[in-house]
């Protein structure tokens, strides 16, 4: 009856210190029965993508409100395809223009949440894609 | 007053009229609350304040305990500085940026620096990639400061700088930019917010751990102190803690305990409190909540003078009064609908100057989307004029003093926020309490049960859980370059190759010195700007003797 938890990784990339979205998102994810590992604030992608490995995660989740996403976020989806990690499910979220959205999920992100967002769906969009 | 004919009247009006009316029309729910749990009644009466005290707290504007404000005739005599914050992308852009809203009326400047800038890397710096000019505009050296405030005269307008661990490093290049423009440094005015504990639970840009962090920061009121006498050395900050997403009794508690820490800091070494404690200045957030807001304001001011008194045994009414800053509450913005963060930002504006502000920041309505546009800002700033001019509710002193509820309201804040400070100490202080994680993991509760209350529809958020319509986010932004990444990269090499290098490596030695044996690294840090150093150059330098600090997971 174990039935595995979804593993999730919350990251942080570049210097933007704005956490309040992703520790309420890394605490609803936990809330909703899934393991959450937070990297805290100021990490380089380099090293979100060596935790992720690190800790066999089946999703990760980045956050940026400083306008940075556009050079950190897809460099993370580069790394995780070259160390091989490409089956991990990526999301992220944060102050993001609505014209950046496609080039993010060309870049590998599934979904974009916006500000506003209800983590409920943050809870089911996981649980659709990474299925139970 | 006689209290027992009011007790007697106010409940037979429960039992009578109110019971009646209850039965027939439910209220719309069972228990009124602030943000801070504060209950909020039916309806407040003379028997929720203490009407014999009125001398001792709340008195008259002006004087001790300051609950009615600092100022003896407060916007009778002189508005708020209406000051945005405002920056972005290069200093060239920024300072046409800053002509603009002084032409537009603004009476102050405020610097909005980009990331690597507060972080003490320069532009060229590989974690800086993608952050340049984003946030705020990028500064390197003194020549990026130098276009800053080109054409502004610094004896003319008061400057505010939010910028933390490396404060002393902007404070130098702001008195340098002064000296060539033939203005001496005492005639500057302006703050740093030099606020380095907030950091750590709230904002995030922190360099150096603690300790050598606070040295720093006594460093620099004493030599303010000497050569910047009318500067404000530190804008002590609960408006970040606020967007954190902390109650605004927290954000009260929370900002008066670092400031208690960052006095008892500078009354270890050796500093008269009167000395310095009249040039600290403080910042907070005006939220939504409009009557506990005001109470907020009024609570922070009486407790904060009653601290500096008791505790610290000020004798100079400026070293109590609390003067502050206000920023509308960023967080409370919405991507939906955007237009509505207009009223939303009016409400808060008016909450602030009821509340006795001394300063404002008003947001502008696309900040959940982007930086703001032109547009944007000046609706911003004309909320402020209008509130000024035209609502008359700055023609006489506190006129919220006197309301039972805010009264009450007051009263309940500053009990609760003393509660936290006791606390705190009990801890061992604020500095203990950060690293056993304590307000921090205050503050991410309160952020966590908003977004349930959110969630659970039993907190409405117009437009987003509730009023919504179809519509499509706008698009006409303000973005920022991508190239401007490239052109300050390259002004920055080029200041490198063209200045004097020997004086450089002198004054960075001599800094290392400084810093080492422990003299104030202000007048080392003023040479090093002086000779071009970068930031970066200067910030690897205190980083080789201080150490970085990194957060705890």
């Amino acid at each position: 009856m174990a039935e595995k938890k979804i593993r999730v990784l919350i990251g942080k990339p570049g210097l933007d210190g704005h956490d309040r979205g992703a520790k309420v998102v890394a605490r609803a994810l936990r809330d909703a029965g899934m393991e959450v590992i937070y990297t805290g604030i100021r990490q380089t992608p380099e090293k979100i993508v060596a935790a992720s490995i690190q800790e066999d995660v089946d999703v990760v989740g980045l956050s940026c409100l400083s306008g940075a996403h556009m050079v950190l976020f897809p460099r993370v989806a580069e790394l995780l395809r070259e160390k091989g990690k490409d089956d991990v499910l990526l999301f992220g979220g944060g102050i993001i223009p609505v014209e950046d959205i496609p080039a993010l999920k060309e870049a590998g992100f599934a979904e974009i949440f916006l500000p506003g967002t209800d983590t409920n769906d943050v809870v089911r969009f996981i649980r659709e894609r990474v299925g139970a | 007053m006689d209290k027992d004919a009011i007790r007697q009247r106010v409940e037979a009006w429960e039992k009578g009229p109110v019971a009646k009316t209850l039965n027939r029309f439910p209220e719309r729910r069972e228990r009124f609350e602030t943000t801070s749990g504060i209950e909020v009644k039916r309806v407040f009466t003379p028997l929720d304040v203490d009407g014999d005290a009125y001398l001792e707290n709340v008195g008259l504007p002006g004087e001790y305990p300051f609950t009615r404000g600092v100022q003896p005739t407060m916007y009778r005599g002189r508005f708020w500085t209406m000051r945005q914050y405002a920056g972005f992308g290069t200093a060239e852009q920024t300072n046409e940026r800053y002509h603009y809203l002084l032409k537009q009326g603004q009476t102050g400047l405020s610097v909005a620096f980009d990331l690597p800038t507060q972080i003490g890397y320069d532009s060229d710096h590989e974690l800086a990639e993608g952050e340049v000019g984003k946030v705020g505009v990028a500064i390197d050296s003194l020549k990026d400061m130098e276009i800053l405030f080109d054409g502004i005269p610094l004896d003319q307008v008061s400057t505010s700088m939010t910028i933390n661990a490396p404060a002393g490093i902007l404070l130098a290049m702001y008195i340098a930019v002064a000296e060539k423009q033939g203005v001496a440094s005492d005639k500057l005015r302006g703050t740093i917010q030099n606020d380095i504990l907030k950091e750590y639970v709230a904002r995030g840009t922190y360099i150096f751990p603690p300790e050598p962090s606070l040295k720093i920061i006594t460093d620099i009121i004493s030599f303010c102190k000497e050569r910047v006498p009318a500067w404000n050395t530190m804008s002590i900050s609960g408006y970040h803690i606020r967007e954190a997403g902390s109650t605004a009794v927290q954000e009260v508690a929370f900002t008066l305990a670092n400031a208690i820490a960052y006095v008892q800091a500078a009354v270890d070494k050796g500093l008269d409190v009167d000395e310095f404690a009249g040039r600290l200045s403080f910042f907070f957030n005006a939220h939504n909540n409009l009557l506990e807001e005001v109470a907020k304001f009024r609570a922070a001011r009486r407790l904060w003078a009653r601290i500096m008194k008791e505790r610290f045994g000020a004798k100079n009414p400026r070293s109590m009064m609390l003067r502050f800053h206000t920023q509308t509450a960023g967080c409370t913005l919405t991507a939906q609908q955007p237009d509505n963060n207009v009223v939303r930002v009016t409400l808060q504006a008016l909450a602030a100057v009821l509340g006795g502000t001394q300063s404002l920041h008003t947001n502008s309505r696309d900040e959940a989307l982007c930086l703001p546009t032109e547009d944007s800002v000046r609706i911003a700033l004309r909320t402020q004029q209008i509130i000024a001019h035209e609502s008359g509710v700055a023609d006489s002193a506190d006129p919220l003093a006197g309301s039972y509820l805010v009264e009450a309201m007051t009263d309940e804040i500053e009990r609760r926020a003393q509660e936290y400070i006791d606390k705190i100490d009990d801890l061992g202080g604020v500095i203990k309490a950060i690293e056993a994680g304590y307000i921090q993991k205050e503050i991410g509760d309160a952020a966590y049960a908003y977004q349930k209350a959110v969630e659970t529809g039993e907190q409405i958020v117009v437009g987003v859980n509730k009023f919504q319509i179809d519509e499509e986010l706008p698009k006409n932004i303000l973005r920022v370059d991508p190239e401007v990444e490239a052109y300050q990269r390259e002004k920055t090499a080029r200041v490198r190759a063209e200045r004097d290098a020997p004086a450089v490596d002198r004054a960075l030695e001599a800094l290392r010195r400084a810093a080492s044996d422990g003299t104030n690294v202000m007048p080392s840090i003023l040479e090093a700007v002086k000779a071009y150093a970068t930031l970066g150059e200067i910030c690897d330098v205190l980083r080789g003797v201080y150490g970085e600090y990194t957060e705890a997971s």
